[in-house]
């Protein structure tokens, strides 16, 4: 078996509460050993000084456009632009242009997974057909699929009934409801935060009530229900408070936010620039803050990107008519160390724990740990060296990032992926 | 009076400047006699292209700009496009470009999307002037409605302007207000409260959904354009309604005991929300608001041009 040893970095695994100058030694697929000042025979031998080491980051929140949008990304292209993003393990969302939300569909995405990705790619299928909110998928089916997680994302269940059932039979079939929080009657048409930034631009507004209603609903149905659920891109106040409250009340709820909600605000949207367009929209100052907070208090619980690819002829027109969504496979980590450790807030275990153990706690999988005997999926950063996000150097096959131009700390050096080195800076 | 003018597009108001704006004002004023002559015309943008692309139907904005760039000498060609190809149709910075590649020097766009106007400047060398986009800003509207308040009352600073109407979905009303705000006017929204946007207050204005409050202590009022096709409701009841709570008329303006200015920024609504007495009475200024239009864009076609030329000679830019 090929061996590879670690050396002298400064290994952070929150699982096993451990940050400090370690030595990891990896056989074949599997970490074997951590410790200081391991000596052994390597095939190949990486130097983690000044270094950081840690789990392979888990994104539960990715949009990988296949099948049917391969003009947005692939799972290629997707996956190659994770693993330059510090990202192992990835789930995969089921809106595709061909909604993953049957047994059938979901065996033709693992049929392209296993051809094309170079990543860990797990999947999350419809909780509707069609994800249309009227009739419910066969979820017991899709378990034995090994799907991890289900979602509407990019919409809501509109029915309480409909998704009460889901979450009974998710529950009894140990897989996760995911729940995109958006009540279209009260969002509408709107295509930046309702404020006085929406009221400047003349642009409709999204309420915050749209959000943190169908936020507050839906942890009523997990409490009714006793399934846990998941809050997918948390982006305001009043759904940090919702969310904090129900955690007290002891409601199996696990939520994340994305580094746009706490790195950016509604300001950034004044010139019309469609890379700062996503649904939630960016929030006030306020917002951001109370994100901040939320991620400090622990009640938000993951760091994900929403990665949402889409091509150019799709965000250079006008506002009102580009498309929601930005990428963030390649940021998320960087932006997460500038704006959460480089500032203080969180401390690097407390940030790499959001983005391994966390999501992989929510998904119940096997990832996000640096225990012997666990898949050697591994992330080494340099955490000082500052890098500037160019459009030339994403490796997405869209551009779309808030982060343009933007001076980023924190740079991914080596991803690897079960034992091997599938990026290298 | 020295040179503040540095722009190759005139997007809106809220970005500019009270020195800025004053300086088209003052500009529009040493043009407003141009039109007054026999032979109306001056050099002053002769071998210039201008294009109207007009995404919204309009006439009177779309024909006050090509009068404007005639008496400047400029030639003018006029694109109406039909809002419902866009979707089909090429881009709107595709478009730009091939206006551009055509060696066109200024584009005079209406856009029903807000923000058209900001995005295809950025993507252009030629300049960009808005002729509304959307609900966001309509800032030669917003220049002429403040030149007619200033020859007509003498200053801005300190008049208080009552704005009526559907500010929410209003470019006219943003645009008046970042203006008359800049150059020290207190100034009113009065409407339903529906129709009042989010936050508006911290525009600077007060609000009131009462006329004669708002007409109370106004120097001008500045009428909107009420359109009630917008939700596609029936129209007929609530136009009555709205002429009732929200209509200038001259039983109203009588109750003041005081002079009143009345503009609006057309076409008008007769008893909708304006009698036709006042539309044609002694308060009203608003076809010296029309006339006063040709010399606000004068200035404007005039100040970008220039704009665009010290630019290309590498002058400090703002």
């Amino acid at each position: 078996m090929v061996k590879l040893l670690i050396k002298n970095g400064r290994v952070i695994d929150p699982a096993n509460n451990l940050d400090g100058i370690n030595d990891i030694l990896v056989e074949g697929t599997k970490i074997v050993r951590v410790g200081e000042n391991i000596q052994a025979k390597a095939d190949k031998v990486i130097d983690a000084t000044d270094k950081i080491v840690m789990p392979g980051l888990i994104d539960m929140h990715v949009h990988l456009r296949e099948p049917g949008r391969e003009d947005k990304e692939t799972i290629a292209t997707g996956t190659r632009a994770a693993l330059k993003g510090g990202v192992t393990t990835l789930l995969a969302m089921p809106n595709t242009a061909l909604a993953i939300d049957t047994p059938q569909n979901i065996e033709l995405l693992k049929g392209i997974i296993k051809k094309t990705s170079h990543a860990n790619v797990l999947i999350a299928a419809a909780i509707t057909r069609a994800r249309l909110g009227k009739e419910l998928t066969d979820i017991p089916r899709f378990k034995q699929q090994a799907v991890v997680a289900i979602t509407d994302d990019g919409a809501s269940v509109d029915s309480e009934k409909l998704l009460s059932q889901a979450l009974e039979k998710a529950k009894a079939n140990k897989i996760l409801v995911i729940c995109h929080c958006e009540d279209k009657t009260l969002s509408g048409e709107g295509v930046v935060n309702l404020g006085f930034i929406s009221t400047r631009l003349g642009l409709r507004g999204i309420s915050k009530e749209s959000e943190y209603k169908r936020v507050e609903r839906d942890i009523g149905l997990a409490q009714e229900t006793g399934a846990p659920i998941h809050i997918a891109h948390v982006s305001c106040k009043e759904s940090v408070e919702i969310i904090a409250r129900a955690k007290k009340k002891g409601i199996k709820v696990t939520a994340e936010t994305a580094p746009h909600y706490f790195a950016l605000s509604e300001e950034a949207v004044l010139d019309y620039d469609t890379n700062m367009k996503m649904n939630p929209p960016l929030r006030s100052k306020e917002d951001l803050e109370a994100i901040r907070q939320g991620l400090k208090s622990g009640a938000i619980d993951v760091i994900a990107s929403d990665h949402a690819p889409h091509t150019q002829n799709e965000k250079d027109i006008e506002f009102d008519r580009a498309e929601f969504g930005v990428i963030g496979l390649e940021t998320e980590l960087a932006a997460s160390i500038t704006e959460l450790v480089h500032t203080g807030l969180l401390s690097w275990k407390e940030l790499v724990k959001k983005m391994t153990v966390n999501p992989a706690g929510a998904l119940g999988i096997d990832r996000g740990t640096l225990s012997p005997g666990e898949v050697a999926d591994i992330t080494i950063i340099s955490p000082e060296k500052e890098w500037l996000v160019k459009k030339e150097e994403i490796l997405s096959k869209s551009k779309n990032t808030p982060f343009l131009g933007n001076k980023l700390k924190g740079l991914v050096e080596y991803t690897i992926l079960a034992g091997k080195v599938v990026y290298k800076r | 009076m020295p040179v503040i003018w540095h722009r190759k597009d005139l997007l809106g108001l809220e970005n500019l400047s009270r020195e800025e704006i004053e300086f088209i004002l003052e500009t529009a004023d040493s043009f407003k006699e141009v039109s007054a002559r026999d032979i109306k015309k001056v050099p002053a943008l002769r071998g210039k292209t201008v294009v109207n692309l007009f995404y919204e139907p309009s006439t009177r904005t779309r024909v006050s700009f090509e009068v404007a760039a005639k008496r400047l000498s400029a030639d003018v060609i006029n694109i109406a496009t039909e809002t419902s190809s866009v979707k089909k149709g090429e881009t709107l910075i595709d478009t730009g470009k091939n206006i551009q590649a055509l060696n066109a020097d200024i584009i005079v766009m209406r856009h029903n999307y807000s923000g058209a106007a900001a995005m295809l400047a950025r993507n252009l060398e030629i300049s960009v002037v808005n002729a509304g986009d959307g609900w966001h800003e309509h800032p030669t509207q917003a220049l002429l409605d403040i030149f007619t308040l200033k020859e007509k009352l003498g200053r801005i600073e300190g008049l208080s302007v009552s704005i009526v109407g559907d500010i929410a979905h209003s470019r006219v009303a943003r645009s008046n207000i970042w203006g008359l705000t800049k150059l020290g006017a207190k100034v009113t929204v009065c409407a339903p409260p529906v129709l009042i946007p989010v936050a508006v207050e911290q525009m600077g204005v007060k609000i009131t959904h009462n006329l004669d409050e708002a007409l109370k202590h106004a120097d001008a009022v500045n009428v909107l354009r009420m359109q009630f096709e917008r939700d596609g409701s029936e129209a007929f009841p609530k136009q009555l309604e709205y002429f009732k709570n929200f209509g200038i008329t001259r039983e109203r303006l009588e109750k003041l005991k005081k002079n009143i200015l009345v503009m609006h920024p057309g076409p008008l609504n007769r008893g909708i929300e304006i009698s036709s007495e006042v539309a044609d009475g002694g308060h009203s200024v608003i076809l010296e608001q029309v006339t006063n239009g040709i010399a606000v864009r004068m200035a404007v076609l005039f100040l970008v041009a220039q704009g665009r030329e010290r630019k290309k000679d590498g002058e400090a830019t703002h």
